[in-house]
């Protein structure tokens, strides 16, 4: 399916979200993280099955604006609860991977009624000193390949990692790899901790922590740390990688859906 | 036409096979590595040798700031304009720079320079880089998307407590300082000129243009590949319609003088060849956080100075290459004379930098390299751009310009540095 495809702005222009939408049922809203081409994916697809689907791109990236007028993670949670009422969505399920995820957790921790259910994918945004999650803002791609899929050879990875072989096209393609890591990573420079445990205990929507057995770039450690944040969060662990949604989408969306369900 | 001698300061000691077993010169180069004994040795060593450019007649010493960096031993660079102060008195002292967005706040850089503009007599430059991004993101971890803006608030609040003649408040977004009244003022009025080094950024050259200041390009890859840089800066100055005064530029370049062009591969190869397979050895991942560049400058088709594609084309320089490319100019004066000057007019610089101490080379031959650039190149090249005034010079240097310390003679003994101070162990 083709999702719809529009403009949503806030703040009298100055933000404006580019929000891929498709799909029937309750709604859910995707975030999305670093290495995520173009909003939608067969993950999305699957998702959006049974439920109403909205994949906005963060300000900065693939035709969403405004990044340079938000100032911080705050103002960043703030503009996204205004995408929220624009969108006329009160209550959401919230998915998110890792920069998304930790969007969707800051979400629901300063808005606590937006969020219905709460879909975590090796979120970012906590930090122990012995074990950083990878720094893959910066990995030049041949490094990246084989830390973000548990298999670099799988056609999923390969059609990853393709670039336009025109030179124009190519050129074009890694300026958009750079203005959207440039995007996300304004709020998490250098370190990607800004404070979320202070405020996850004030999230109160039912949380599932999805992580993949293979992820190289966020380790499962990270997992055990967010059951502890949020209360009653439960942890599935499932075959893949840090890409685990983009490798395995059907297993990852059935998780997903059960949750949900 | 004002030469000044610039300094990097390197650590000339890192192990024959660094760029295998390490990946970065720079931001994550394990300090095991480094010998504080040794850089004792290496500090007075390089001291000597900016203080010995000016007793040769360059008109400035210039120094520079990097963090994390085996090449540049001088994360303040102000400490060093400060020891200059006491055992140079004529030369410019060309700090370039203090990296702005890193101060907090930035008045710190308005009171340090004008501690030294008031120590020197009025012999500063200011100079106010951006910063790499490896010292800036990296180093500093200052946020890629804000550095520049950062950078701008900054130099705004340094020009007005230099300038202000009241005590005033400033609410910057990244600053706010109710009282602004810095102590001592600096000497120069309005203020020391200011000097910006850039990179190649679109918006730095039209800044820079637009406020009247000089842009330098620091490049380490030399006058023909500086010149797409230099063309750049110029055309956004036409662009203004301000006049093209060469004085506006500043351009650095490698130099290696020898009797001879054959003596010249003899005696600097080793130590060029260090500089650019070691110092210059930067893991790819560190070139450039995103977001430091804007996305009008990826546009504009710049490529980074380093990664990569750099080491592999930096693994495959021979003598000749390095020549040929442009990277350094060396031979024999008469070759070093003719390609410089070819440097100075292609580019329209009047503020050339040259630097003589490369990589891993030792005193004895910097100070070689330096006397005889001082005497067999600089007066040839001194009266270009002649009929132009240099605005951007610091109104206490009696260095090198006509009316007080011209170079010396050809055949004038040239006297080697001040002696060190005890226990100096070079």
């Amino acid at each position: 399916m083709t999702p719809e495809d529009r403009i949503v702005s806030i703040r009298e222009g100055a933000v404006a979200f580019r929000v891929l939408s498709a799909g029937r049922g309750a709604p859910l809203v995707y975030f999305h993280s670093f290495h995520e081409r173009g909003g939608w994916s067969p993950f999305l697809e699957r998702l959006a099955r049974r439920h109403t689907v909205h994949a906005p791109l963060h300000p900065g990236v693939a035709g969403s604006t405004g990044v340079e007028t938000l100032d911080d993670v705050f103002d960043l949670t703030l503009a996204y609860d205004e995408l929220l009422e624009a969108l006329g969505l009160t209550a959401a399920h919230f998915c998110g991977h890792f920069f998304g995820g930790m969007v969707a957790a800051e979400l629901a921790a300063v808005f606590p009624r937006r969020a219905g259910r709460l879909v975590l994918v090796s979120p970012l945004g906590l930090w122990r000193d012995e074990a950083p999650s990878e720094d893959i803002l910066i990995l030049p791609p041949e490094d990246l390949l084989s830390v973000l899929w548990s298999d670099p050879g799988s056609e999923a990875a390969r059609r990853w990692a393709e670039l336009p072989e025109n030179d124009a096209q190519n050129v074009a393609a890694q300026i958009e790899s750079i203005a959207r890591r440039a995007a996300m990573a304004k709020f998490i420079w250098p370190i990607p901790d800004r404070g979320l445990t202070k405020r996850l205990h004030r999230i109160r929507a039912p949380a599932l922590v999805l992580w993949g057995d293979a992820d190289r770039v966020n380790p499962v450690v990270y997992a055990e740390e967010w059951q502890r944040c949020i209360k009653g969060a439960a942890v599935k662990m499932l075959r893949g990688g840090h890409m685990l949604i983009h490798e395995a989408p059907e297993a990852a969306a059935r998780a997903v859906e059960e949750f949900l369900a | 036409m004002k030469i000044c001698f610039f300094h990097l300061m390197p650590y000339r000691f890192l192990p024959d096979d660094f760029e295998e077993r390490y990946r970065s010169v720079w931001v994550d180069v394990p300090h095991g590595l480094h010998d504080a004994e040794k850089t004792h040795g290496l500090y007075h060593e390089y001291l000597d040798e900016l203080e010995y450019a000016e007793q040769v007649g360059f008109d400035g010493l210039c120094v520079n700031e990097h963090h994390n960096n085996a090449y540049g031993l001088m994360p303040s660079p102000n400490l060093m304009a400060a020891a200059l102060t006491r055992r140079t008195s004529r030369a410019a002292l060309v700090v370039l720079g203090n990296s702005l967005a890193a101060y907090n706040p930035p008045l710190r850089v308005a009171e340090e320079f004008a501690m030294i503009d008031v120590l020197s007599r009025g012999r500063l430059v200011a100079g106010f880089p951006v910063g790499t991004s490896m010292d800036m993101n990296f180093a500093y971890g200052i946020n890629p998307a804000t550095l520049r803006d950062r950078y701008y608030e900054a130099h705004d609040l340094i020009i007005q407590a230099w300038t202000r003649p009241e005590v005033f408040a400033f609410n910057g977004t990244y600053t706010q300082v109710r009282y602004v009244n810095i102590w001592p003022q600096p000497l120069q009025k309005p203020h020391p000129p200011v000097w910006i080094p850039g990179g190649g950024s679109v918006e730095t050259w039209e800044w820079t243009a637009k406020l009247d200041y000089v842009y330098c390009y620091l490049s380490y890859y030399g006058y023909k590949r500086g010149k797409l840089t230099m063309d750049g800066f110029w055309q956004a100055i036409a662009r203004l319609g301000a006049d093209d005064n060469p004085y506006r530029a500043g351009f650095l370049q490698l130099v290696c003088v020898a009797d001879t062009d054959a003596e010249a591969e003899r005696l600097y190869f080793p130590h060029v060849h260090y500089f650019y397979q070691k110092c210059l050895n930067v893991w790819e991942g560190f070139a450039e956080a995103p977001g430091y560049r804007t996305v009008q400058s990826l546009q504009a088709g710049l490529r980074p100075q380093i990664g990569a594609q750099a080491k592999k084309i930096r693994q495959s320089l021979t003598w000749p290459r390095y020549l040929e490319q442009g990277y350094v100019i060396a031979g024999s004066p008469a070759t070093v004379r003719q390609q410089l000057t070819e440097c100075i007019e292609t580019l329209r610089v009047g503020h050339l930098m040259v630097l003589l101490q490369i990589g891993s080379m030792p005193k004895d031959l910097a100070l070689h390299n330096t006397g005889l650039f001082a005497r067999e190149v600089m007066p040839h090249v001194r009266d270009l751009w002649s009929g132009y005034k240099d605005r951007w010079w610091p109104a206490g240097v009696t260095n090198g310009d006509p009316g007080a310390g011209r170079p010396l003679a050809p055949g004038t003994p040239l006297a080697l540095g001040t002696s060190p101070p005890p226990g100096h162990a070079s």
